[in-house]
């Protein structure tokens, strides 16, 4: 019982800082309809940016998880004018193959500027303790992980489901001529997405470090995790996105603990098993 | 005469001058004796492959860039990952075209195995400056290792454990070549030393998520930890994990092999690898005149002091046994000579004195027993706690 429990807070915490890097991904490829494989390298450019702020300047965690988002907002919003956009209305070969590029010239502008070496972001105490749960001990970090994941979830359902800026981003989806001839102006509506896209993705990457450790290959090493989450959720949906992080957290975690030699085997087997159950995703929507 | 014609004029002449000098110094060098080194100079491993270049032109800068009045020209060639194939192309490229008297470098084992059959064909020996796997040794006669095989550096580690008091033994390995003769080493060593290896766990090498395997190990009741993972995100995660699942804090010992603490990633291992043990053949913090100069001269090669690490160490002493093989051939290609000659030489290395065993070609060297530590500076270091001295490659032996 305690093991299960143990194992429970783990996958938890492990599923959490996933939903976070991944929520971002979701929105691109489910509201914009881009395939972005450049979205981990954003979240490599968070850790980044959180890494030097914390070791370099000597600023605290909170400080360096802003200047993470801010500073990589700054950076994907040029992309985004000068790139992106011309990508919207294409086939996603054409995606892919632009957004591919983009993640390798980060991964080598990285590798030049911070060197190959692995980047770590200094923890305030009050995070870098563990906590006594009663039946075992948790890193603090691991709580800050699972309440930032809730509060992301919960201000994105309330953005999209509740705002004037979730209307027009929504109408903008269904239809965009018809969104446009009513007045909305679409390309603001896009960039905009894009950058709270970005901002999401900048932030998993800082507090989802300790799972996912910064490197210049973090981009491409987890690409796959990033794009399985998404399509088991279901593009563009967040209650799906985070279906998906918790059952293939729990089963990954799982299967780690019980057969340990068998690998990925288990969460690439649900994978499989949701999608040609669900072959949109958990919660997709037909387009 | 205007200006312009007498700066063309003036040109012309430098160039001329230029070019004579040019075929003067050409046919002055005509001596030249390449030494191909193949390593991962890009892409994930390019770490290793810069600790390679920085180790061969350390050596350089100290001994000057000629040995006996022949001048020694290194041709680097990338091999970003283990790629047997294009280990071959690029052997094969090396010897025929580029005519290297030598290669050298070598990071992974199975790139190693793919050039050996080539060296005697191509009349050229081979000098391993990293490649760990024992069996290399036995698939050609002309390879020549200046690095360290695992067994090597794992077997001390059980006597060590059982002194600290750790008997019952959980191992953890990667599940590649080099993890699995790390389990296979390890629990020949503790086992020889009185203790036992409990639970052996292989994972598969990109696991970065460690905190299931801690509870494994907290479940199993188990003493010490055994740990051989690849350097870099999964040793971090694992070092970290067994910290912050309060193992560390049970008194649950940790050792490791010390590819597991390289220095280039102790900055960020940090606090979460305080007190682990490793044994290993060389430490950048190494305490003796020979390393401080080759520190000094591999991280001015390398540009920054907190990228060195050890392929460092097997570059600079393998360009040290080329050197005497150059010498011992007096500049002709012979790769059985040269082999021979280095049959049994020994030196005094950064790392301690080393021996060429006649009978296996490896280098027995002193194995030490670290633990990590912050120096005087504050810095990361792996601090030398006891030494074991000429250690062959049990691996190897007959």
């Amino acid at each position: 019982m305690q093991t299960a429990l143990s194992i429970a807070m783990d996958a938890f915490a492990y599923g959490m800082a996933l939903f976070i890097i991944c929520i971002g991904l979701s929105l691109t490829m489910g509201l914009m309809r881009v395939v972005n494989l450049a979205h981990g390298a954003f979240a490599m450019i968070g850790g980044y940016i959180a890494s030097w702020a914390g070791r370099d300047l000597g600023l605290g965690y909170g400080y360096g998880i802003a200047l993470a988002v801010i500073g990589t907002v700054l950076i994907a919003v040029p992309l985004e004018r000068l790139l992106y956009r011309r990508i919207y209305d294409r086939s996603e070969l054409s995606q892919v193959l632009m957004t591919i590029g983009i993640t390798f010239c980060i991964i080598g502008i990285t590798n030049y500027v911070f060197g190959p070496t692995l980047k770590t972001i200094p923890l305030p105490a009050e995070l870098a303790q563990p906590v006594d749960l009663g039946f075992r001990s948790i890193a603090g970090h691991r709580i800050f992980v699972i309440a930032s994941g809730l509060v992301v979830a919960g201000g994105l359902w309330f953005l999209i489901e509740r705002t004037g800026f979730g209307v027009h981003l929504r109408a903008a989806v269904e239809n965009a001529g018809m969104a446009r001839t009513l007045g909305i102006r679409t390309e603001i509506i896009y960039a905009l997405s894009f950058a709270l896209a970005i901002a999401l993705s900048a932030f998993g990457g800082v507090v989802g470090a300790e799972f996912l450790p910064i490197e210049p290959y973090y981009a491409l090493r987890y690409m796959v995790t990033f794009l399985v989450v998404v399509s088991v959720g279901g593009a563009g949906s967040i209650p799906g996105a985070l279906a998906a992080c918790l059952l293939l957290g729990a089963i990954d975690v799982t299967g780690r603990y019980l057969v340990p030699d068998f690998g990925n085997f288990f969460f690439y087997l649900a994978v499989i098993l949701v999608v040609c159950a669900f072959p949109r995703g958990l919660m997709g929507r037909a387009h | 005469m205007n200006g312009t014609s007498f700066g063309r004029l003036l040109r012309t002449g430098a160039l001329a001058l230029a070019g004579t000098l040019a075929a003067w110094s050409g046919a002055a060098s005509a001596d030249t004796i390449k030494v191909g080194i193949i390593g991962p100079f890009s892409g994930p491993f390019a770490l290793q492959g810069k600790n390679f270049q920085a180790g061969a032109e350390a050596w350089l800068a100290q001994n000057g860039k000629s040995v006996a009045g022949h001048d020694i020209e290194l041709v680097y060639r990338d091999l970003p990952t283990a790629n047997p194939q294009q280990a071959r192309a690029l052997a094969q490229e090396l010897i025929v075209k580029d005519k290297v008297q030598y290669l050298g470098g070598v990071y992974f084992t199975p790139d190693a195995m793919a050039i050996t059959p080539l060296l005697k064909q191509g009349n050229v020996p081979l000098v391993i400056f990293n490649a760990a796997t024992s069996a290399i040794m036995n698939s050609s006669p002309l390879v020549v290792r200046t690095s360290f095989t695992l067994p090597q550096t794992t077997t001390p580690l059980g006597k060590a454990a059982v002194e600290r008091g750790a008997k019952k033994f959980i191992s953890v390995v990667s599940d590649y070549g080099p993890g699995v003769d790390a389990e296979g080493a390890f629990k020949k060593a503790i086992e020889a030393a009185g203790g036992e290896v409990k639970e052996a766990i292989r994972i598969p090498l990109n696991t970065t998520e460690f905190s299931p395997i801690m509870q494994r190990v907290r479940d199993a009741g188990a003493e010490g930890v055994f740990a051989f993972l690849p350097s870099g995100p999964p040793t971090l995660g694992f070092v970290k994990a067994f910290s912050d699942t309060g193992l560390k804090k049970a008194g649950v010992k940790l050792f490791a092999p010390g590819d597991l603490t390289q220095e280039s990633d102790l900055p960020a291992l940090g606090e979460a690898a305080d007190g682990l043990i490793t044994s290993f053949h060389y430490a950048v913090s190494h305490d003796s005149e020979v390393n401080k100069r080759f520190v000094a001269a591999a991280e001015k090669a390398i540009g920054a002091p907190d990228l060195l690490s050890f392929p460092a160490v097997g570059a600079y002493d393998g360009m040290f046994v080329i050197s005497k093989m150059i010498a011992a051939t007096a500049g002709k290609q012979d790769a059985e000579k040269a082999v021979e000659a280095v049959k049994g030489l020994g030196w005094e290395s950064p790392r301690g004195p080393v021996k060429i065993d006649p009978a296996t070609r490896h280098i027995t060297q002193t194995i030490y027993l670290r633990e990590v530590a912050k120096d005087a500076q504050g810095r990361w270091i792996n601090k030398e706690i006891a030494s074991f001295p000429e250690q062959g490659d049990p691996g190897l032996a007959k």
